[in-house]
């Protein structure tokens, strides 16, 4: 049975175990670096991105997390979690993984107050609109050469994007109950 | 594509559950703040005194200084919350204004208002407020609360108001959980609490919002406690900066939150940490004094 892992070291990974048990998959909870041992794909929650970096460092997860990313493990890190996928954050080196080739702005979109839902149109997942929420979130600034752009908002920001075994994306599918972006990352997973 | 929505309870209960399995951390100036997200706060709580201060001076303990607050939201990137007092909507307002992450609807600052709270269903900002038991935590959302936390007395070091208040929380959601449907009714009424909470958390078995622990935690053992009484994540007041090393207390208690179910971690990070906060005896303190008294 497939096996997903979840980074629990803060934030909203409970969320995300619920979704992935209505896909019939097998979950299991990642704080220590033996306990990436064994999976088939990880998941990087939402969370405060200050906090989960601090934890990622100390139990010295993030140099296994980059060499099993690198060795072609699937990882989709959603809001914080894409930061910690992210190569450079506001403008600088990220201390945590840096094993996509994405650039992003932390808070892009303003304070709580600012947090939104908004409809989006992703071809990747079907014709039907994805209900998206953002909170205190992030934004993609610059892409490499090699990524692929799921979604932008009207405006041209990009807010979800796939390079190789790796997804950013910038909102919360673990709030909502569309399973859809995590079907797409067990797709991926699966054909691993 | 269609417009944004603001301020709606999903993104505003959404931003609790980001905070989940983290510590939130009381900070009276900007100089605590970067040391607690230097430490790993998942976000910090201003306010004009911790409370252990509060008990000491006494008078009449309000929001803090606007100055302060915007010190604070320029100094860290983690989310900012601050407290008003129970019932001082214009003191959330003017939070609001300030750009505050989230208002602490609290008691441990002097209530305004002796028979109401804050309708927060008004405001675009999220709220947390506190509660001693289940009833008091469901009238809280039912005024607009997007997230919980249980009160503890504040200002003590002592976890044991903590532990009854999340004990009864915890206690009253596993008894509706198990309730027949048609003595829901008669529980709210019980409760004091709106009858449709009591449906949801019947057929779902968990509080509506997310909640955190409050109220006494002095140590990373005491946080570890909370988390595994079921709390969704804690905040500590004076716990840090009430203690001999501000910031290895507050390194050790969030590695013990993440880590609640690891004693050999929680072991490890207690050591060498210097002497905790000192400790009230909540029999000592007067009953008017009692802070989690405040609140209806």
């Amino acid at each position: 049975m497939t096996k997903i892992g979840v980074l629990a070291l803060q934030g909203a990974f409970a969320e995300h175990i619920a979704i992935l048990k209505t896909l019939g998959v097998d979950t299991t909870e990642v704080r220590l670096p033996e306990e990436l041992d064994g999976i088939d794909g990880l998941i990087i929650p939402g969370g405060e991105s200050t906090t989960i970096t601090k934890l990622m460092l100390s139990y010295e997860l993030a140099d296994k997390i980059k060499k099993q990313a690198l060795d072609g493990l699937p990882i989709m890190g959603t809001c914080a979690g894409m930061i910690m996928l992210a190569q450079k954050v506001d403008g600088t080196n990220h201390l945590s993984t840096g094993i996509m080739d994405i650039a992003v702005k932390r808070n892009a979109f303003g304070r709580q107050v600012d947090s939104f839902e908004l409809d989006l149109d992703i071809p990747a997942i079907g014709d039907e609109p994805y209900h998206a929420i953002f909170i205190r979130a992030p934004k993609i600034e610059h892409a490499g050469p090699n990524v692929d752009i799921l979604v932008k908002l009207s405006d041209d920001t990009i807010v979800a994007a796939k390079e190789g075994n790796l997804i950013a994306l910038a909102f919360h599918p673990e709030l909502t109950a569309d399973n859809r972006l995590h079907k797409y990352f067990l797709d991926i997973v699966n054909k691993r | 594509m269609t417009n944004k929505d603001t301020g709606t309870f999903t993104v505003k209960a959404g931003l609790a559950q980001m905070l989940k399995g983290g510590v939130i951390m009381d900070v009276v100036t900007a100089e605590h703040a970067k040391i607690a997200e230097d430490a790993g706060a998942c976000a910090v709580m201003a306010l004009e005194r911790v409370p252990a201060d509060i008990r000491a001076a006494g008078g009449v303990a309000r929001m803090s200084d606007p100055n302060v607050i915007t010190a604070i939201i320029e100094t860290v990137t983690i989310p900012v919350m601050a407290k008003c007092r129970i019932g001082h909507f214009v003191e959330a307002q003017v939070l609001q204004a300030l750009g505050v992450d989230y208002i602490d609807e609290s008691e441990v600052l002097t209530p305004a208002d002796e028979a109401h709270h804050v309708n927060k269903h008004d405001f675009k900002v999220p709220f947390v407020c506190g509660c001693r038991d289940l009833g008091e935590a469901l009238r809280r959302i039912g005024e607009g609360a997007a997230m919980i936390r249980t009160k503890g007395e504040a200002g003590t070091g002592n976890i044991v108001e903590a532990v009854r208040h999340i004990r009864t929380v915890m206690d009253e959601i596993r008894k509706i959980k198990g309730m027949p449907a048609d003595e829901l009714m008669s529980e709210a009424k019980l409760l004091g609490a709106p009858y449709e909470l009591l449906v949801e958390i019947h057929k779902t078995g968990k509080l509506p919002v997310v909640n955190f622990a409050a109220g006494g935690v002095a140590t990373p053992a005491d946080a570890a406690l909370m988390m595994q009484l079921g709390a969704d994540g804690v905040f500590v007041g004076s716990g840090i900066f009430k203690s001999s090393n501000p910031s290895a207390f507050a390194k050790s208690i969030v590695k013990a939150v993440t880590h609640y179910n690891d004693p050999a971690i929680i072991a490890e990070v207690s050591k060498g940490l210097g002497a905790a906060m000192p400790g009230l005896e909540i029999k000592s303190i007067p009953e008017e004094e009692l802070l989690a008294k405040r609140g209806w």
